[in-house]
């Protein structure tokens, strides 16, 4: 079997904060194999970017990070020291953030923001670097490439920004990238676009991708395995039809129910509401977080053992207590 | 840019010309000037031939032009105590001021800035701490008082630097170390504050993510936008120091516009005060130009707005 090219097992990011130690990141597993996607899908503050933050080794200050298992391509990515963590970053594995407005620098020209990776990872001369920044350019849509090489990112609208922090994410010619939520926030037209471009990348240029997404329809679309996160643990994984089709985790049963046009296109697939909180991840916890939200629940749920992960079949693994029964 | 340059230039001049009626307005205002001229035992007549001859019976309007368009060509009026022209009794002072500011200027921003990004990067940390100390120190401290340690210490007692004058460079080491430190502390806080700010920005993530190493992205990337409001609050303090320093230049003996500007006032020698006014708010006009076009230079957002 050929290994994945990122592998995560029992990651764990805890934040301190005045009211106790927030477990943001509880013992999420999944791994990326390469030419691969994986979709990370969950609401809003389940631990998605932290968890993506970890896999790059960019976790803000605050954050703590442990795992059993957390590795690139076989590389212990837990005990690298720094300077080879960042002979990894922009080079083999690279990643794009959700915000294109704040994730350029506005003093650099566009131009230099890319040639920048070519030169930290001295892949060629200055004029192989600009060459590929053109092409680069020019493959992602961001026309005319040589003209807006020198342009300063507050000139270009939020959409081609993205285009711009895929061009330079691909500049090292990296084996994964990470994609946090990537057109979050840009127009419904433009996401599209966008998802699109990304998909064709990913096959043109063999891409493990990890794509981190609030939007199911993206799943459906371009994913080739799913991962439901809640509340800082995983709590389903398979394939899309799998996941999609015949959900066994009440949440991700949940999530489908309340898409507005559930199992239709892509627009407006937005994660809805289900009724409840989140309960508090400060201070310690057991048994099955989704219980006070989940119709479902029995008294067996506040157990230990009930988010104990059952695998059903390779890869397709739900922390239920039911996860067996309903099939 | 050729825009915001123009824009700039225009408030200068604006500000420059609103600066020299309010100066020339102040000349007028300190007393009769044809009294003080003809001196105090003159008669009533001769003030008024004085009056005449030196054209101060027209109307205000067409003084100040006068006066401005002397001004301009550098005539500042003379000392009414030594009869020297005030413009030579400042370019006679400015150099020791100027080489002091410079000297001064040089050590703070050494000082301030490298400890203002080190201190934002190691928030807390025991450097961080000794350096707001310092900061807290060196504006708390009397500069006359620091001034006169560091005489005692390094000139008295060590005996490495000259204590007095400036003949030699080595003369302004104590003096530029003294005004140094009380101009270091705005500069490291505007530092320090806009590093954090900056170091928090998604772009230095992204600095990051390209796999960027730490000089790269500490000077590039978070510097690089972080010494904007730097170069602001430098130009003011550069302003400050070339305003000259009475309490400096005193305990140093130095022979500065500080001191000319203290001795011009107690003698009541009104044009050399007005001409030092003048001169410094024309040097606070310029250095604002010029970080203005800095800031322009330095960041896109306002040079291509
Ligand atoms: N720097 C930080 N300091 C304190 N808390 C943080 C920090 N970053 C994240 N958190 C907290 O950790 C939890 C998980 O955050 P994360 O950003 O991973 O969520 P997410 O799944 O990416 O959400 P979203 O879909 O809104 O981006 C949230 O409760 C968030 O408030
Ligand atoms: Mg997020």
């Amino acid at each position: 079997m050929t290994m994945p090219l990122l592998e995560v097992e029992g990651l764990r990011v805890t934040i301190d904060g005045p009211a106790g130690t927030l477990r943001a990141v509880d013992g999420v597993g999944f791994s990326v194999g390469r030419g691969e996607t994986l979709c990370l899908v969950g609401e809003s503050g389940c631990g998605k970017s932290l968890t993506a933050l970890a896999a790059m080794r960019l976790l803000p200050r605050a954050a703590r990070m442990t795992a059993d298992r957390l590795a690139f391509d076989g590389l212990d990515l837990t005990s690298l020291p720094e300077r080879a963590l960042a002979d990894l970053r922009g080079r083999r594995m690279a990643m794009i953030f959700q915000d294109p407005m704040t994730a350029l620098n506005p003093v650099h020209t566009v131009g230099d923001q890319l040639v920048e990776v070519f030169d930290r990872h001295r892949l060629g001369s200055r004029a192989e670097g600009r060459d590929r920044a053109v092409r680069l350019l020019e493959r992602t849509g961001v026309r005319p490439a040589a003209e807006r090489m020198g342009q300063y990112p507050h000139q270009l609208s939020g959409g081609l920004r993205q285009r711009v922090m895929i061009a330079m994410a691909l500049m090292g010619d990296p084996e994964l990238l990470i994609a946090d939520e990537p057109t979050t926030a840009l127009d419904v037209t433009i996401q599209a676009q966008i998802l699109r471009l990304l998909r064709e990348l990913q096959r043109e240029f063999a891409l493990g991708l990890l794509l981190i997404t609030h939007n199911l329809g993206i799943v459906a679309r371009v994913a080739d395995r799913v991962a439901v996160m809640y509340a800082g643990r995983v709590v389903e994984t398979g394939t899309p039809s799998e996941v999609l089709g015949d959900p066994r985790h009440p949440y991700t049963r949940g999530l489908l129910s309340c898409l507005p046009g559930a199992g239709r296109g892509p627009r407006g697939s937005r994660l809805g509401a289900i009724p409840g909180v989140v309960p508090s991840l400060v201070g310690p916890v057991d048994g099955c977080l989704f219980r006070n939200r989940c119709g479902e629940a029995e008294a067996d749920c506040a157990t230990t053992a009930a988010e104990a992960p059952r695998t059903l079949a390779p890869g397709r693994i739900v922390r239920c207590l039911k996860a067996g029964v309903t099939a | 840019m050729i825009r915001f340059l123009l824009r700039r230039l225009a408030i200068s001049v604006l500000v420059a010309l609103s600066v020299s009626i309010v100066a020339f307005a102040l000349l007028r205002m300190s007393g009769d000037l044809a009294q003080e001229l003809a001196g105090e035992r003159a008669t009533a007549e001769q003030v008024e031939a004085v009056r005449v001859a030196n054209g101060l019976d027209r109307p205000l309007p067409v003084q100040y032009l006068d006066w401005a368009q002397r001004a301009l060509r550098g005539d500042l009026g003379v000392s009414l105590f030594s009869g020297e022209p005030a413009a030579s009794l400042i370019a006679a002072r400015l150099p020791v001021t100027a080489t002091l500011a410079l000297t001064s200027m040089a050590l703070a921003l050494a000082l301030a800035v490298p400890l203002g990004v080190i201190a934002a990067t190691r928030p807390n940390s025991w450097i961080d701490r000794v350096s707001l100390m310092l900061a807290v120190f060196g504006q708390a401290i009397p500069n006359f008082w620091f001034g006169l340690i560091l005489m005692l210490v390094f000139g008295v007692y060590l005996r490495w630097t000259p204590i007095s004058g400036s003949d030699t460079l080595a003369h302004f080491v104590l003096p530029s170390v003294t005004l140094g430190l009380s101009a270091m502390p705005a500069i490291m806080r505007m530092t320090r504050s806009g590093m954090i700010d900056a170091l928090d920005a998604d772009y230095v993530r992204t600095a990051r993510a390209k796999g960027l190493l730490m000089p790269a992205v500490l000077v590039r990337h978070a510097l690089r936008n972080a010494v904007l409001p730097v170069v602001s609050i430098t130009a003011v303090q550069l302003g400050a120091l070339l305003g000259g320093s009475v309490v400096v230049e005193s305990v140093f003996a130095l022979n500065g516009i500080g001191q000319l500007a203290y001795q011009s006032i107690q003698r009541l020698d009104f044009p050399v005060v007005q001409a030092i006014v003048l001169m410094v708010s024309f040097i606070y006009i310029v250095l604002t130009f010029l970080s203005d076009i800095a800031n322009a230079r330095l960041d896109p957002r306002i040079r291509l707005a």
